[in-house]
């Protein structure tokens, strides 16, 4: 495998990990203040369809990206009033928005392009364009890291750069701020933030509004930076991915990138090799390697990462006692 | 007008806190009724009273935790709206919880700040809470390292990072709910020394117990709360133990277990070797032995934690031992068949520490929990179906003569309070005419009255010839039921002793891992 090979790998890996990494830093976020979310999936879709219908209603991308933020925000409210003011059962209610998520953007771009649910492809100011980074031409000619510059660091459109900004800001948010430290707490142990006199369910619906504008950019990404357009159920099983990258990455922000990009390293891989010729098996079947990254999620999450430990809170209503 | 509003200094004579008329309802439940209360300013004020009495609701009511339905709080002379523990925190009031309010996998440090944090960023506050945090340490002596994790701190220490966050937040009044029931008797008195300290210091303590030597030992006023009402508030150098239990109780009470000299028999429960690694593969019982005599109460001292409940686990069949031999009238109990199915054939019954997990199923109307582990006895029903009618006139006859309260064997077990569901489970077992009886914490949240019954229980069983095994956090309770005293340190036993050769402080020293041998 020669050096451009490589590349072309480690560029589609970052490509394909941006949308498990929004919504694994999504999750990271209301799951550290006690809010289980399974509901990543429908979060992520339900912003796919609004940022592809957004995007080519006003033919803005920025348009698009704030409508898939707002709905994506929107299912999380609703997440978060089932989850933390109505205390009822977190799995429950993320299934129902997976599943609201997948019928209604079907129904809903069926009945407004009558195109098989899909958005009407867009492109130029609808999209975002790849970004071309400052001397990325230039350096390109430069032995061995001026490619990897070029090739793999420069030419991504601008969510792929805020995505992976929001890794050092949840991290620092988390360790070095006030919200960050009453956050941790929350999801540890409500009551005493309760006692310490401060809201748990502000907290929590705290995070999660920021779970859900994650998922949002992450749909985004999916619809008008990485196709240019949406796709019934284009998010693809990426929210639950992003689920065992969280658990994997233990629920910390810079492990979660390192988790995120093994998975999209996988998924890389796995297109790269589709239709090569292994030597004593013959063709692999397309669908083998298809499997590939979620044979390694079951296999990674059964032995490898050790002792996950949740927040402990997570999951659970927060009741004053007695 | 603003409530915390800085516009006259509180008079030097008003009260720290006065209650008046204080009002709370959960539903039918009436847990206080138009309460007084006055606690002076630099005092150590002492509230005692029965589980259920509503000593816990009134002070979750002063931090603010619920609001009263009537009534009204005054703090310094100035009456106060606290709506939530926020509004307590800023007029002066800190609180212990029974159960610590502490964020385990987080540093001291960062315990502490929680919700004091001097500013969105966390760098600034650390460094001045690094220097409050000195300070409290020389004026205090309270000695803890800001940067361990909580978790992994002794109860004792968690228990002084709760007063430090209360002290670190500037409380003039400190409420501590239950804060000796975890503690050694050495880190108690230090507990105490400390509280004393605060008063020096002209700081207000509330001190919640149902400890009748502590509020003697250390409280300057008592408070004896009776089913949501308050009965008396007496300076305690004018009462005595045996008055307060009377107001607690309503009735006169037998603190002392009456008991006649025990007549061993022989041996009819002996534990050879026994060692227990638990699911964490930590040592929990370390080689272990001892032997119970029919006609003996053996009881097990310690601090929790420190590998009783493991034990009892074992032999109850609940888990399994990793080393070692159990054995009943002098037969060995094979590894295979020691089970909770066979040892209550056998004749060995078991009371559990933990009624709620493990003695009993809540949800389940109280016939059926008192069925639990006999559901094959042919008196419940002949094959497949229950019979109800019988199981349910069972329970009617043992509620009878166990005086359990409400006597409906088909109410809810969850509500029956803490001291009638240890009686439902008592009573299943004892009636079983054990020869070995294991019992657990047996009167581990149960008012004085429904201790003094379970206490005779116990005795008369003992006089009958029972071998009982008896594991107690409450030092009291091992004291006067036992005849024979075994303590238990890190999962070895540290010491034996005869009740009346030991006191406190002997036994004290024991839980605390000092042994002859180290002395």
């Amino acid at each position: 495998m020669d050096y451009t090979t490589l590349l072309t790998i480690a560029d589609s890996t970052v490509r394909l990990s941006i949308p498990l990494l929004c919504a694994c830093l999504a999750g990271l976020w209301s799951e550290r203040s006690g809010v289980v979310d399974i509901g990543l999936e429908g979060k992520m879709l339900a912003a796919a369809f609004a940022a592809g219908a957004a995007a080519h209603a006003s033919s803005s991308a920025v348009l698009g990206l704030l409508a898939a933020i707002a709905v994506s925000m929107a299912f999380a409210l609703v997440h978060g009033f089932a989850a933390i003011s109505q205390r009822g059962n977190q799995i429950v209610s993320g299934v129902a928005i997976n599943m609201l998520a997948a019928g209604l953007s079907a129904i809903i771009g069926n009945a407004w392009y009558g195109q098989g649910g899909r958005t009407p492809p867009v492109d130029g100011a609808a999209r975002f364009g790849e970004l071309v980074l400052p001397g990325a031409e230039r350096l390109a000619a430069a032995p061995v890291l001026g490619p990897f510059y070029a090739e793999v660091v420069s030419g991504h459109s601008l969510l792929v750069y805020l995505a992976l900004a929001a890794v050092p800001v949840t991290w620092f948010v988390l360790a070095r701020t006030r919200f960050g430290l009453r956050l941790r707490a929350v999801g540890e142990n409500p009551a005493a933030v309760d006692t310490a006199g401060i809201s748990v369910a502000a907290l929590r619906y705290a995070a999660v509004t920021i779970c859900g504008a994650l998922c949002g950019l992450g749909g985004a990404y999916l619809a008008i930076a990485q196709s240019a357009g949406f796709l019934p159920l284009m998010t693809a099983g990426k929210g639950f991915i992003a689920l065992a990258a969280l658990i994997f990455a233990k629920w910390r922000a810079w492990p979660a990138l390192g988790a995120c990009l093994l998975f999209g390293l996988l998924d890389a891989v796995a297109i790269r090799l589709q239709g090569v010729v292994v030597p004593g098996i013959g063709q692999v079947p397309v669908q083998a390697i298809q499997a590939l990254p979620y044979v390694m999620t079951v296999v990674l999450l059964a032995g490898f990462i050790g002792r996950a430990v949740p927040p402990r809170a997570s999951g659970i209503p927060y009741v004053k006692e007695r | 007008m603003n409530a915390y509003g800085k516009t006259s200094a509180p008079a030097a004579s008003a009260p720290a806190i006065e209650l008046v008329g204080i009002d709370k309802r959960f539903g039918a439940v009436h847990a206080n009724k138009a309460v007084h209360l006055t606690v002076e300013r630099g005092s150590i004020h002492g509230i005692v009273g029965e589980n259920g009495a509503g000593k816990s609701t009134l002070m979750s009511i002063v931090y603010g935790f619920y609001e009263a339905d009537a009534g009204e709080i005054r703090v310094g002379g100035r009456p106060m709206a606290i709506r939530s523990s926020a509004d307590a925190i800023r007029a002066g009031i800190g609180m212990v919880h029974q159960h610590f309010m502490l964020v385990e996998p987080l540093s001291v440090l960062d315990n502490v700040m929680l919700g004091a944090e001097g500013g969105a960023l966390l760098e600034k506050g650390e460094a001045q809470a690094r220097r409050e945090l000195a300070r409290l340490e020389r004026e205090y002596n309270l000695v803890v390292d800001p940067d361990a994790i909580v978790g992994e701190l002794s109860v004792g220490l968690q228990q002084r990072v709760e007063i430090l966050k209360a002290l670190y937040r500037g409380a003039d009044i400190l409420i501590l709910d239950e804060p000796t029931a975890v503690l050694t008797p050495a880190e108690a008195s230090a507990l105490f020394s400390l509280l004393r300290a605060l008063k020096e210091q002209g700081k207000t303590v509330i001190l919640i117990t149902h400890k009748l030597n502590e509020i003697m030992a250390v409280t300057d006023r008592v408070s004896v709360m009776r089913r949501g009402e308050m009965v008396a508030t007496l300076p305690t150098a004018e009462t005595s133990p045996p008055a307060l239990a009377e107001l607690m109780v309503g009735r006169r009470v037998l603190l002392r277990v009456e008991k006649k000299e025990h007549v061993p028999g022989d041996v009819a429960l002996a534990v050879e070797g026994l060692s227990v690694v638990d699911e964490r593969n930590c040592l929990r019982v370390a080689d272990v032995s001892f032997a119970v005599r029919a006609g003996e109460i053996v009881g097990i001292a310690g601090v929790a934690g420190n590998g009783q409940s493991e034990l009892l686990e074992a032999i109850a069949g609940m888990r399994r031992p990793t080393l070692g031999r159990i054995a009943l009238d002098g037969r060995a109990l094979d590894p295979a068949e020691h089970g909770p199915r066979t040892l209550r054939r056998l004749g060995l019954l078991h009371v559990p520490e933990d009624r709620l997990r493990t003695g009993l199923v809540p949800a389940f109307e109280a016939f059926e929990s008192a069925a639990l582990g006999f559901a094959d006895d042919p008196a419940y029903g002949k094959g497949a179906l229950f019979d109800r009618q019988a199981m349910v006139a069972d329970l009617a006859a043992k509620m009878e003569a166990y005086d359990v309260r409400p006597r409906d064997p088909r109410l809810r077990t969850s509500k029956f309070s803490g001291g009638n569901q240890q009686k439902i489970v008592l009573a299943r077992e004892i009636e079983r005419d054990p020869r070995v009886l294991l019992v657990g914490q047996p009167t581990r949240g149960v008012d004085i009255g429904a201790i003094e019954f379970i206490h005779r229980r116990l005795v008369a069983l003992r006089d009958a010839g029972v071998a009982i095994l008896l594991v107690s956090v409450e030092l009291e309770e091992i004291m006067s039921l036992s005849d024979r005293i075994l303590v238990m340190c890190g999962g070895r036993i540290t010491g034996e002793r005869r009740p009346h050769e030991t006191d406190e402080r002997d036994l004290g020293l024991l839980m605390a891992g000092v042994t002859e041998r180290a002395a």
